[in-house]
């Protein structure tokens, strides 16, 4: 839907999910909450200002907001996720 | 703290520290921030406005708007990213100008944006000769990823403030939280007083 | 994949390697690295001395079974970070990553194929780490690299890749979107629907597509195979892009 070259994608956000959840995560799936696409992270448009947004790749709604405060990450999701963690 | 990686200095320049909010680094570069995709309004559809807390809402067509008494500034800008960006060169309508005429008892304004960006500013801090609507950068239109057509311009707090693609400011007698500060960042964000995030 | 949570690294620089006029392979010692798939990457931080840091992506080149960790690094011109890496770091420096990451952009040969792997300039990397895989293993699976540059001397892995399409199953296609070299009989333009119908494999082969390079590059190239019947799933985009310098 964006023509704009300057998003990367979900891809780039792997090192930062991986040391949040402690999984690897950009092949999770995530299901839009406006327009109902499923697609994994790594397909997922990011982009970067005072914190991190990840949208849509189909309708640009946004799928998670990632801040990193003072003392501590937070992580906002939307939509409905899938994500595996390995059992230790 | 990490281990220094030996002889890296980015693209960063020496500066009179007085001039350096604590925390920040000075660049050359102008780093392009955005929290999605940089809107592509036509200027025959674009159209600024003054709405919420007044009598009658204001709006002006491009044409109108740049046709407006405009001023070029020389400011510098800090973004809560860490970088600041000095002496640079802006031109644009002052907010007082803007609101010239028009009556309100509101003390806030959030400024609402193509893309749906928004950011909230007290109305004092957009006045006085503290803020801009601004259409020029270093003496050229402003480039899209940059804001373009017209951004806000509150270079004396934190950059994310001076929202890009702006299309109105709606007074409010309320102070309503805008993008990133509804995330955690913080409400009012004076760079000299380092208010990057909620609760500083 | 079982990743356990990374941590910050550090490597050592055993060697950087002229790989191109304007990319260099870094070559690592990365204490307690615990290995990677083929199509990985790690976070790169750079401290200076007065705190200001910086973060990059790059793409693993070397192949899961090599013992050392190679980065192909592209200096970009007004870039922070790759002009250190690729004019100022040198053996006996230290590097600070952590990794490896991502598990869908990735490749093991037990995944099989076809395979169909498209690189725009840089984007070549990680794509090469798949195809070292695939040798590492003597993997026949049937694999087509198609790389795009400007022209021959950016090619990355120019020669390595002249001999290894050499044999078993793997085909190197180029296309030169700026200046073919003299007496070049190949695909000299961008790549379109023709360039990669004539790579192949057909859709009803089913091959796992791999592009990576530029944001730009890799929209018209995944949207160039759909259009051509492949199928969505099937393809696998990582796009490098300007802000990461």
């Amino acid at each position: 839907m964006s023509e704009d070259p300057r998003w990367l994608d979900g891809n780039a956000l792997g090192g930062l999910l991986q040391e949040l959840f402690g999984a690897e995560m950009t092949g999770a799936p995530h299901t839009c909450q406006s327009c109902g696409t499923e697609s994994p992270v790594a397909a997922h448009r990011l982009y970067l200002g005072a914190g991190t947004v990840l949208r849509c790749p189909v309708c640009d709604q946004i799928a998670l907001v990632a801040v990193a405060l003072r003392d501590r990450h937070m992580v906002h999701l939307t939509g409905a996720w899938r994500i595996e963690m390995p059992r230790v | 703290m990490p281990p220094f990686s030996r002889g890296f200095r980015g693209r960063r320049v020496d500066v009179d520290p007085a001039r350096v909010p604590p925390g920040q680094y000075v660049t050359r570069d102008f780093p392009v921030l955005s929290a999605g995709p940089t809107p592509r309004t036509p200027l025959d559809e674009w159209s600024l406005t003054i709405n919420g807390a007044v009598d009658e809402p204001v709006s002006w067509a491009w044409e109108e708007f740049v046709a407006l008494p405009s001023e070029s500034v020389t400011v510098d800008i800090h973004c809560v990213t860490k970088w600041s960006k000095l002496d640079t060169t802006w031109t644009g309508v002052s907010v007082d100008t803007l609101l010239e005429g028009v009556e309100t008892d509101a003390g806030y304004v959030t400024a609402w944006c193509d893309g749906g960006y928004t950011t909230n500013v007290p109305l004092e801090d957009l006045t006085g000769g503290r803020a801009w609507i601004a259409y020029e950068f270093g003496g050229e239109p402003l480039e899209p990823e940059h804001g373009g057509p017209a951004r806000l311009l509150v270079p004396h707090l934190y950059f994310w403030k001076s929202a890009k693609w702006v299309r109105g400011l709606e007074l409010r007698d309320d102070d309503e939280p805008g993008f990133w500060e509804a995330y955690g960042y913080h409400n009012y964000g004076n760079p000299w007083k380092e208010q990057r995030y909620s609760g500083d | 994949m079982a990743p356990a949570r990374i941590a910050w690294r550090l490597a050592a620089v055993k060697d950087v390697l002229v790989e191109t006029p304007r990319a260099k392979t870094l070559v690592l010692d990365v204490p307690g690295w615990p290995g990677h798939v083929a199509g990985q990457h790690v976070d790169v931080r750079l401290t200076a001395e007065d705190g200001y840091q910086a973060q990059r992506s790059y793409s693993i080149a070397s192949a899961p079974e090599n013992e050392k960790l190679a980065l192909t690094v592209e200096r970009l011109e007004d870039g922070e970070v790759s002009p250190y890496l690729t004019d100022e770091l040198g053996p006996g420096d230290e590097l600070e990553l952590r990794g490896p990451i991502g598990g869908y952009f990735a490749w093991r040969s037990e995944d099989g194929g076809p395979l169909l792997l498209v690189a725009g300039g840089s984007g070549l990397v990680p794509l090469m780490a798949m195809v070292r895989h695939r040798a590492a293993n003597s993997s026949t699976v049937d694999t087509r690299l198609l790389v795009s540059a400007r022209s021959s001397e950016e090619v990355l892995y120019r020669d390595e890749l002249a001999r290894l399409a050499a044999g078993d199953g793997l085909a190197v296609h180029q296309t030169f979107t700026r200046e073919p070299p003299a007496g070049w009989s190949g695909f000299a333009r961008r790549v379109d629907a023709d360039v990669l119908g004539q790579v192949g494999p057909a859709p009803s082969q089913r091959p796992r597509i791999f592009i990576c390079g530029p944001t730009a590059f890799v929209e018209r190239a995944a949207d160039l195979l759909v259009g051509l019947g492949h199928d969505t799933a099937a393809i696998h985009l990582e796009r490098f892009g300007p802000t990461g310098g």
